[in-house]
């Protein structure tokens, strides 16, 4: 029974880098970078969500909305005064700094307002347990709210880019951003739209993920964010479904680590993982293979 | 042509001429009593952020790939040449720190080459991500590992209690509290550290810049600009490639060497993903592939946050803004343009005032 | 004996044959031709010669040796140099390293002795120098040799390609579209240049080329491909005037 409690907390852990990473993988699939400030902007959005509830008396429903909406403006800002000056820069290393730069600002502001202490964080979502063969495993409500969750966002997220215009608008600029801007898009507004969803969706992570975790410090997003990078990439990096998969992956991985071989040597083990899968498949699981023409 | 390899040593001579006079002019200040205690402590992390900017400028800049994991190489070289240290501690100090630097940067090498094989078979970001994964993993089994030594010899294991080491046997590298007292080992070339550290500095630029102005440098340069090209011209591009990555990582291993030396304590924490990443920043900010402009940037950036301690929380805030703006400043092509025009004003103005 | 002898060659990507039962063989000392309309196989002949596709079916000989299947590097060693459609230089390196790069696998010295600086070092780099001079003086680009690869104007980077290829040493040179996007006058000063390098160095040519006045001009022999699968081969002015060959270019 407690392989089956480490698989539901695997997947648990793993819907929340899922939901990072798709943020991750669509503002790479399209602006082409690594925004590092991704795993930060979590953070932002927990500290949104716990000074509204315990400062502001806001309702949960209303402090979540709040944070959705301050992150998703706090990235569509993020790319336009930081990122896309660059897009056209020399070097995509440019952009990547600036991003790591972002990273240390969000980081640094955070510590200036609310202190480097641990704050505990509120519980937002109160759904009660489920459980099972007779009371031997217990299913946490904040799991299955993860994890439908998860479901959600990322089925939600592939009807959008597949069915709707601005949609397919994104694929078209992943695809070739100059024939895009030929054919009509705006690609500057697709790039912003991209990037307000990605953080709006890491205000949900932020939320779920510090419901599961209930300590909240400036650098709380940091790890999360990273193990989301790597998700994505695992998944190949562009692909929602690979984003998913990668993600609840690496959660079971790093939950059966941490249970059957060494707390210590968890993150290793999903690093390793990563290692042997990107050289039996050089971009990810779900990557398509791009051979440079000759 | 002549002219051309005229420049490039002057160029190289320039850049020994910059680290020279930097350790004359600080001789000179704390010769005079003119310099406060904080600077005193933060030369010799200067050489190494330096030697480890230089190096990894091998790796970014020369041979076209990303690597997010330098401070991994730094890592081994650090923990195997304190250990050195500590077991060889009947050698005496002068010749067991020539050969701890040697042990830093031939372990560092060695793991260059088996990190090497695999990631460079990849491209672009997967090859960063991957590099990133290795430091990773570096730092997280360091963390669990145990070594002490008795007289049955070297002990190895992953927990204090299971290293079973004989009475009077000594423990060395306690997990994730590290290795503590190394500096200590070296009472009477403790004090010299910094121009060690200047010497280092000399001897990486020397073979950086060599290697980079010869044959195989050229190989490693034209793998960078077109590998399908390199290949076309009969260049191994996985060979140099590799080279260039395994010289890298020796590099950074000395650098590891010295800043494990110049520690009280040596803590894996420290060779987190964050260092990789500031090392990058130092590269990316004093120029993708030149030199100098990693040295100064090092200099710059790591004293930077330092010198700013007395804006306590303030300071980091800085720090960041400082170098998102001169990312902007130094690569966004509008700002590019917007220099070019503010220069060519100026001379226009200087031609004018020379023509009256 | 030929110098490059091509039998049977095929190469399949999915369901397309790009290239079907290709033959042919090329003299030494001879420029021939190898010409086709837009997605005729032309270029994927080229790839297939010099290894960056591994060919499904044939045999590859350059001067009587088996080169079938073996990597771009070993190819080059074994002498078959080319240039590129999109042009592929070292564009961040000076004009003069291009060409050394070329000279890597003929003038050596190890890693260790170029750190060191050891007198080998400044005695092979003299050596490069002097024979990468000498030919970039072919080309007429001794004059830049410092400038930056990257900041050629068009006609001339083409021509460095060339250069750089030379200096392998090869036995056999491919030009892919040596003359796309030149005017009327480089097209002619290259294939001055051409000649020249074909009677100077005594080489073997094999040049793709859309122009066909450049082709009458300059090649023995030419062969016409279409659809993957050679349509006509022989005397280059005989075939031009191939009905099946005008067809091809010009439609029905």
């Amino acid at each position: 029974m407690s392989f089956l409690s480490y698989l539901k907390d695997g997947i648990s852990l793993g819907s929340i880098y899922a939901i990072i990473a798709l943020g991750y993988t669509m503002v790479y699939g399209i602006a082409k970078m690594l925004n590092f400030a991704h795993g930060d902007v979590i953070m932002v959005g927990a500290y949104v969500i716990l000074t509204a509830v315990t400062r502001g008396g806001m309702s949960p429903v209303l402090a979540v909305a709040l944070s959705v909406i301050f992150c998703t403006v706090l990235g569509m800002v993020i790319e336009k005064v930081a990122y896309s000056p660059l897009r056209k820069a020399s070097s995509n290393l440019a952009v990547l700094i600036t991003a790591i730069g972002v990273s240390y600002l969000l980081q640094n502001l955070a510590l200036l307002i609310f202190g480097a202490d641990a704050k505990s964080f509120v519980t937002v979502i109160d759904v009660p347990s489920v459980s099972l063969f007779d009371g031997q495993l217990v299913i946490k409500g904040i799991t299955i709210v993860t994890i439908l969750s998860c479901i959600v966002i990322m089925a939600g997220l592939m009807l959008f880019v597949q069915k709707t215009k601005p949609g397919r608008a994104m694929q078209a600029v992943s695809e070739d951003r100059d024939a895009a801007q030929l054919m009509g898009v705006n690609v500057n507004a697709t790039i912003s739209m991209t990037f307000a969803i990605g953080s709006g969706l890491a205000a949900i992570a932020g939320l779920l993920l510090c419901q599961t975790y209930p300590t909240l410090t400036p650098y709380t997003g940091a790890m999360p964010g990273i193990k989301a990078f790597v998700a994505a990439v695992f998944g190949g990096i562009g692909s929602i479904p690979g984003a998913m998969v990668g993600g609840i992956l690496l959660g079971v991985i790093e939950i059966f680590g941490k249970a059957y071989i060494s707390s210590q040597v968890a993150d290793a083990i999903c690093f390793a993982v990563l290692i042997v899968v990107l050289l039996v498949k050089p971009t990810g699981l779900f990557g398509k293979n791009i051979q440079e023409k000759v | 042509m002549k002219k051309t390899m005229n420049k490039t040593t002057k160029n190289n001579f320039i850049n020994y001429g910059i680290v020279i006079a930097i350790f004359v002019i600080v001789e000179i200040l704390s010769g005079t009593g003119n310099l406060s205690r904080l600077l005193t402590g933060l030369l010799v992390p200067l050489c190494v952020y330096t030697i480890a900017a230089i190096s990894l400028n091998l790796i970014v800049g020369f041979s076209g790939e990303l690597s997010l994991g330098h401070a991994g190489f730094m890592c081994v070289g650090a923990y195997s040449s304190a250990l050195f240290s500590h077991i060889a501690s009947d050698i005496p100090q002068v010749p067991r720190f020539i050969l701890a630097i040697l042990i830093g940067a031939a372990v560092a090498a060695v793991f260059g080459v088996i990190i090497g094989i695999p990631v460079l078979r990849l491209r672009g970001d997967y090859l960063a991500i991957v590099t990133l994964a290795f430091g990773e993993i570096i730092k997280n089994l360091i963390n669990i590992l145990y070594v002490g030594f008795d007289e049955n010899g070297l002990h190895v294991a992953t927990s204090s209690a299971n290293l079973k080491l004989a009475a009077g046997g000594k423990q060395i590298l306690k997990g994730a509290l590290g290795i503590s007292g190394t500096g200590a080992l070296y009472k009477d070339v403790k004090h010299y550290f910094f121009p060690i550290g200047i010497i280092l500095v000399l001897l990486t630029l020397f073979i950086v810049q060599n290697l980079v102005n010869s044959r195989s440098g050229r190989a490693i340069m034209a793998t960078r600009d077109n590998r399908i090209a390199a290949e076309s011209v009969g260049i191994d591009v996985t060979k140099f490639k590799l080279l260039a990555f395994t010289i890298s990582a020796a590099l950074a291993g000395v650098a590891g060497v010295l800043y494990a030396h110049n520690l009280s304590m040596l803590k894996v924490s420290g060779f987190d993903y964050n260092m990789s990443i500031l090392i990058l920043v130092y590269v990316v900010l004093g120029g993708i592939g030149n030199l100098r402009g990693s040295m100064i940037a090092a200099i710059i950036l790591y004293a930077l946050p330092e010198l700013l301690r007395g804006f306590a929380n303030y300071r980091m805030l800085i720090y960041a803004i400082v170098l998102i703006v001169m990312m902007l400043f130094n690569w966004a092509p509008a700002a590019r343009n917007w220099r070019a025009r503010v220069m060519e004003k100026i001379r226009g103005t200087k031609n004018k005032k020379e023509a009256a | 004996m030929a110098m490059l002898e091509v039998n049977h060659l095929a190469i399949q990507f999915g369901g397309l044959r790009a290239v079907d039962g290709f033959n042919v063989s090329i003299e030494k000392g001879q420029l021939y031709g190898l010409i086709g309309p837009n997605g005729a196989g032309k270029t994927t002949i080229f790839n297939l010669l010099t290894g960056v596709y591994k060919p499904t079916e044939g045999i590859i000989k350059l001067d009587g040796q088996d080169i079938t299947g073996k990597s771009t590097i070993e190819i080059n060693k074994a002498g078959i140099a080319r240039t590129f459609q999109n042009i592929r230089l070292f564009k961040d390196m000076p004009v003069l390293d291009n060409v050394k790069v070329g000279l890597h696998n003929h003038h050596s010295y190890s890693t260790l002795t170029g750190i060191l600086r050891l007198p080998k070092y400044h005695k092979v780099e003299k050596e490069m120098n002097e024979k990468a001079m000498e030919i970039l003086k072919v080309f007429d680009l001794d004059k830049e040799a410092d400038t930056l690869a990257g900041n050629l104007p068009y006609g001339k980077q083409r021509k460095l390609e060339i250069a750089r290829a030379l200096a392998t040493n090869p036995k056999l040179l491919l030009l892919d579209e040596p003359a796309a996007g030149m005017n009327p006058n480089e097209t002619q000063e290259l294939m001055d240049t051409i000649r020249f390098v074909q009677k100077h160095f005594g080489m073997t040519i094999l040049l793709i080329e859309h122009d066909m006045k450049l082709v009458g001009g300059i090649c023995e022999e030419v062969t016409v491909l279409n659809f993957g699968q050679v349509l006509a081969q022989g005397e280059t002015l005989k075939v031009l005037k191939d009905p099946a060959v005008v067809t091809a270019y010009l439609g029905e």
